[in-house]
């Protein structure tokens, strides 16, 4: 036993003492944040996602090579507010790295960085998958990425110091381009304010109070449920009554309920992607939301 | 503030005067007075309390809102959009006595069970019996397993979780209780209590995450159902790129295939380690070997001797079992919403050996002792397939070799036939279930199952069940 134990020890320790690389390992939740981390981190950073535009962030499996990239990651970013609650948890445990505990300077949730929308007043499960801290798809609204912006370049300089004027200059430039990208965004977007429209998830909440637009319902009865048959039946009678310009959902949604939805009331099927990599346009922060705003205006023609 | 200055004065000079002008001041103004500072008091009190909820609404905002750090150079001139977007944000502000609560989740589970042979007489021919929990359960309606789960962070370094498994005989068991450490280092982690342990792959899942009413026929075999020690786990992640963990535990070695043999030191060892990856974007896999040490010393089961008696057996010595899983996940692009497939396969392979003593409590032919040497095996590959939103098909194929027993006893004075439920046989089950799961937090199941444990019947077997989750949102494991 003492021997067992003595020889575990010894490849423990041995295995340990690899030199620690020179570049600062980001993990994030989301590939927003992972690009995010890449505009502020340039090439002092490894950045990988542990999701795709084409998963439901809701839905990950704890997969294996999750757990190894948490263990090797120096730095976390995800949006938190639950969102990952059924999977990072598990990552977060079997990592064994003190680095992303909550609490510390390599664990940064950026739903906290933000003014959140839809915190509910009653948590309750009848109302479906509700998020008890608010709604959680914050990286719709530009504005907010600016806020996730200025933290994330204060962690990065924390975790690596020796950067620290490197991640600063680049956050500055950033953060000018960004600015006037988001003056830009709103002067292209001015036509779909006080637009209605049909979401699939309540997940575009943010990007519609950002450019002034409203929702009249979702193809989901309740957060996190399926839509039904007899429930986009009900969508379809309400749209008689309150019209939606079009039904929009994210490139992970599956296109069959808005297909139907948009073929029975008449209306465009618009698709967004997102998050970075939800289409072939969409392959950095900027080019995300110069496609979501043309996808949403080509959805008004 | 000054109004309430101006009372109190106006109360003080009324006390200080009361004295002077007791005569002019009668008792009836006396009570109108009175009645008119304590209407100011409470009309004062009022006031401060609701100032002072709209102070907390206010302060729990800003937590909850919590903007950057002002100093950030977020605010150039150019910055003007990015002012703060609106929100309403609604206050939260947890009961300060419930805050620190562990989390808590709950498991609601019923069956119905329609079995054509009679569940008392099943058994796993060829195998030595262990525990209740083998077999098709009881038949009819039944109330499940219902698990109770609080869990919680104890401080900076150490979680602790509690399962309370609630048994519809109204027995109440403690499934798991245990430790763990957070963020150790190095990819290390500790964990004392009653576990389940890590060995295989289905052994670490609770019942309510099975893809089938019942466990594998090896872990019934085998395990006796699932192993958990009460013991300690030490486990390593390896700081490579693909997943490869080893860990070892120790234990106290009472559950089976060991049992409680009041003695010092440990009494179940096992080592293990799991090794997975991902296949591109759609697919990832995980691979296990595991290997588990226990003993058992007068661990005793009933039997038929050829002259019809019921004896009690028993078996001393020690056993090794050794476990090679594999799981393989599929979803398209990794986005397991619409549609998945799981496919997920078990080897086991145990050797027992040590002394079998028949009839310990001398009914029939008298007490003898002999040894037992026993190499049993079994797998079992299950699939299961997502194919819309909600409902998913499962197939499963259990197997097992008993072989043939080595029983130190047959030939001197007994026979093979006085050792019945030894005799070798391989026993064999299909299964195919369908379930419907409305949300992530109920599901629906029927299932169907032919099992051929034993040679004489084939039981046919129909299980409707449900499992219900309450509370806490649960995280998975792969």
């Amino acid at each position: 036993m003492k021997k067992l134990f003595l020889a575990t020890a010894g490849l423990i320790a041995a295995l340990t003492a690899l030199p620690s690389l020179a570049r600062v390992n980001v993990l994030s939740c989301e590939p927003e944040w992972a690009a995010l981390a890449t505009e502020i981190g340039g090439d002092k950073v490894n950045v990988t996602s542990a999701t795709t535009a084409q998963q439901d962030p809701h839905h990950i499996q704890a997969r294996p090579s999750l757990i190894a990239r948490t263990r090797n990651a120096d730095m976390l970013v995800c949006t938190g507010l639950e969102l990952e609650v059924g999977w990072l948890p598990i990552l977060l445990q079997q990592s064994g790295n003190p680095k992303l505990e909550p609490g510390q300077p390599g664990y940064l949730e950026a739903g906290r960085l933000v003014p959140r929308l839809e915190v509910p007043t009653r948590v309750d499960r009848s109302e479906g998958d509700v998020h008890a801290d608010g709604n959680p798809h914050i990286q719709t609204d530009p504005r907010n990425i600016a806020l996730v912006a200025a933290a994330l370049e204060k962690r990065l300089a924390g975790i690596d110091p020796a950067n620290a004027a490197y991640y600063e200059q680049r956050y500055r430039d950033f953060s000018t381009r960004w600015s006037a990208a988001i003056q830009k965004w709103e002067r292209q977007a001015a036509p779909l304010k006080g637009v209605a429209i049909v979401e699939h998830h309540k997940n575009l909440e943010y990007l519609m109070n950002w450019l002034g637009m409203h929702s009249v319902g979702t193809l989901e009865p309740k957060p996190g449920v399926e839509p039904s048959a007899a429930h986009l039946s009900e969508l379809v009678a309400q749209l008689q009554r309150q019209p939606a310009r079009m039904v929009v959902r994210a490139a992970y949604q599956d296109e069959r309920a808005s297909q139907w939805l948009a073929a029975h009331a008449h209306i465009p099927a618009v698709v967004v992607p997102f998050t970075v990599g939800g289409d072939d346009k969409a392959d950095n922060l900027f080019s995300l939301f110069d496609d979501t705003v043309q996808r949403l205006l080509a959805g008004l023609q | 503030m000054r109004r309430h200055i101006v009372a109190t004065a106006l109360a003080l000079a009324y006390g200080a005067g009361a004295p002077l002008c007791a005569h002019a001041a009668g008792d009836q103004d006396l009570a109108q007075l009175r009645a008119e500072i304590q209407q100011m008091k409470q009309d004062y009190e009022a006031r401060l309390s609701a100032l002072q909820r709209r102070l907390d609404q206010v302060q729990a905002q800003q937590v909850s809102t919590a903007t950057p750090p002002a100093a950030a150079p977020a605010a150039t001139p150019a910055n003007a959009p990015m002012a703060a977007p609106a929100a309403t944000p609604v206050a939260t502000t947890p009961a300060a006595a419930n805050v620190f609560n562990p989390k808590i989740a709950l498991i609601l589970g019923g069956t119905y069970a329609n079995l054509s042979q009679d569940p008392n007489q099943y058994r796993l021919q060829g195998f030595l019996p262990g525990g209740d929990e083998v077999g098709p359960g009881k038949r009819g309606l039944n109330l499940g397993e219902s698990e109770l789960t609080m869990s919680a962070n104890i401080d900076p370094q150490f979680a602790g979780q509690l399962t309370f498994s609630l048994q519809p005989d109204d027995t109440v068991s403690v499934e798991e209780a245990f430790f763990q450490t957070i963020g150790l280092s190095n990819g290390l982690n500790l964990k004392a209590g009653r576990f389940l342990s890590s060995v295989g792959y289905l052994n670490s899942q609770h019942a309510h995450a099975w893809d089938f009413v019942d466990a594998p026929l090896v872990y019934q075999a085998f395990f006796g159902g699932q192993y958990k020690p009460d013991g300690a786990q030490v486990t390593w992640l390896a700081p490579t790129d693909r997943y490869w963990e080893v860990g070892a535990e120790a234990g106290d070695g009472s559950s089976f295939p060991g049992n409680q043999r009041n003695r010092n030191g440990v009494g179940s060892f096992a080592l293990f380690t799991h090794l997975g990856d991902d296949i591109g974007a759609s697919a990832s896999w995980l691979a296990g070997l595991s290997w588990l040490h226990s003993g058992a010393s007068d661990r005793s089961y009933t039997d038929l001797d050829h002259t019809g008696t019921a004896v009690t057996d028993a078996f001393s010595g020690h056993n090794d079992t050794l476990i090679l899983d594999g799981v393989y996940k599929w979803a398209p692009n990794g986005n397991a919403t619409w549609t998945n497939f799981k496919l997920q396969g078990e080897y086991f392979r145990q050797r027992n050996s040590g002394t079998l003593a028949y009839d310990t409590a001398a009914q029939s032919l008298g007490s003898a002792s002999g040894s037992y040497a026993a190499a049993q095996s079994g797998w079992y590959l299950q699939g299961v397939y997502q194919f819309r939103p909600m409902w998913r098909v499962g197939l499963r194929y259990d197997k097992l070799y008993s072989g043939t027993p080595d029983i130190g006893l047959v030939g001197s004075g007994l026979g093979s036939a006085d050792f019945p439920r030894l005799a070798g046989y391989d026993p064999s089950r299909s299964t195919i279930m369908l379930d419907y799961s409305p949300s992530e937090f109920s599901r629906f199941r029927i299932q169907f199952a032919r099992d051929r444990s034993r040679p004489e019947a084939t039981d046919n077997q129909i299980y409707l069940q449900y499992i219900m989750s309450l509370g806490t949102h649960g995280a998975h494991t792969f």
